[in-house]
């Protein structure tokens, strides 16, 4: 089937780096493309926020801020419940390429589990294997 | 069996989770109109046995039985044993969240995004 861990885009634009820049970490930018409102506090640790006409909203929490090169930041797995702590990280990385700027966006982090999702999806039956290999080593460790 | 499969090809509880077959396991059962009758059923009225399904749904309860006990083996259903030998069927949201994860990265739609931004600089 193929899970799908990593997404990768590049794409070359016609325009200066810093005006791509702009256009990914200030609120006025990420307003105009991304969501149809947006707020950023753009510092590692920040958080950013979008918010769509439909209702949707998404809040981001700011990772890396290397200007004018790479921005990244984490944000909820759509469809997951509210309280699930797994997030995905997306990186965007700016080159210049002669008067444009070479864009690659990645996204990382589908894949992933919780620490407990293993034996919620299983329930419980490989921690049931571990703790009886467990009990079966002790009791040879004993003997 | 989901849960004899991950058990026979892992030996401590370190190993890399198969996140791909159980997302492969959802879709199989979401694919059989009935088996999804029967998820909604439980997803909106909450636990129920299969007699109580097959008074809500236009199937029989030997049919019911049938699937429950895949949708059981899969891990998307539990069956609680209650009172004078009742079994009810609960619903298990863990494995619909793996497949969402699936789902999230098909639905990421960078490209329109992507697009978009190509549509704001221009301006």
């Amino acid at each position: 089937m193929g899970f799908p861990d990593r997404i990768e885009r590049t794409v070359e634009l016609d325009h200066p780096q810093t005006k791509v820049w702009a256009a990914l970490t200030t609120a006025e930018g990420l307003g105009a493309w991304f969501g149809d409102q947006a707020t950023i506090d753009l510092r590692p640790g920040g958080t950013a926020q979008m918010a769509w006409t439909s209702g949707d909203r998404a809040e981001m929490r700011v990772e890396r801020v290397e200007e004018p090169t790479i921005f990244g930041f984490t944000w909820h797995i759509y469809g997951l419940p509210e309280d699930d702590p797994r997030r995905t990280y997306v990186e965007f990385t700016l080159e210049p390429n002669g008067a444009g700027t070479r864009l690659t966006v990645t996204e990382t982090g589908f894949a992933q589990l919780p620490e407990d999702a293993h034996s919620k999806a299983f329930g419980g039956n490989t921690d049931g294997w571990a703790h009886e290999l467990g009990d079966l080593l002790d009791y040879l460790d004993a003997a | 069996m989901a849960g004899r499969m991950s058990s026979a090809t892992c030996s401590t509880t370190s190993m890399p989770p198969d996140i791909e077959a159980i997302a492969e396991q959802v879709f199989i059962a979401l694919a059989d109109p009935t088996r999804r009758s029967i998820l909604a059923a439980l997803a909106s009225g909450g636990p129920a046995t299969a007699t109580d399904l097959a008074d809500r749904l236009p199937i029989t309860r030997q049919a019911i039985a049938k699937h429950l006990s895949l949708l059981a083996e899969v891990g998307l259903v539990t069956a609680e044993h209650g009172e004078r030998r009742r079994v009810r069927y609960r619903l298990r949201s863990a494995p619909m969240q793996m497949a969402q994860q699936f789902l999230a990265a098909l639905a990421r739609d960078w490209d329109a995004r992507l697009d978009a931004l190509q549509v704001h600089l221009g301006r």
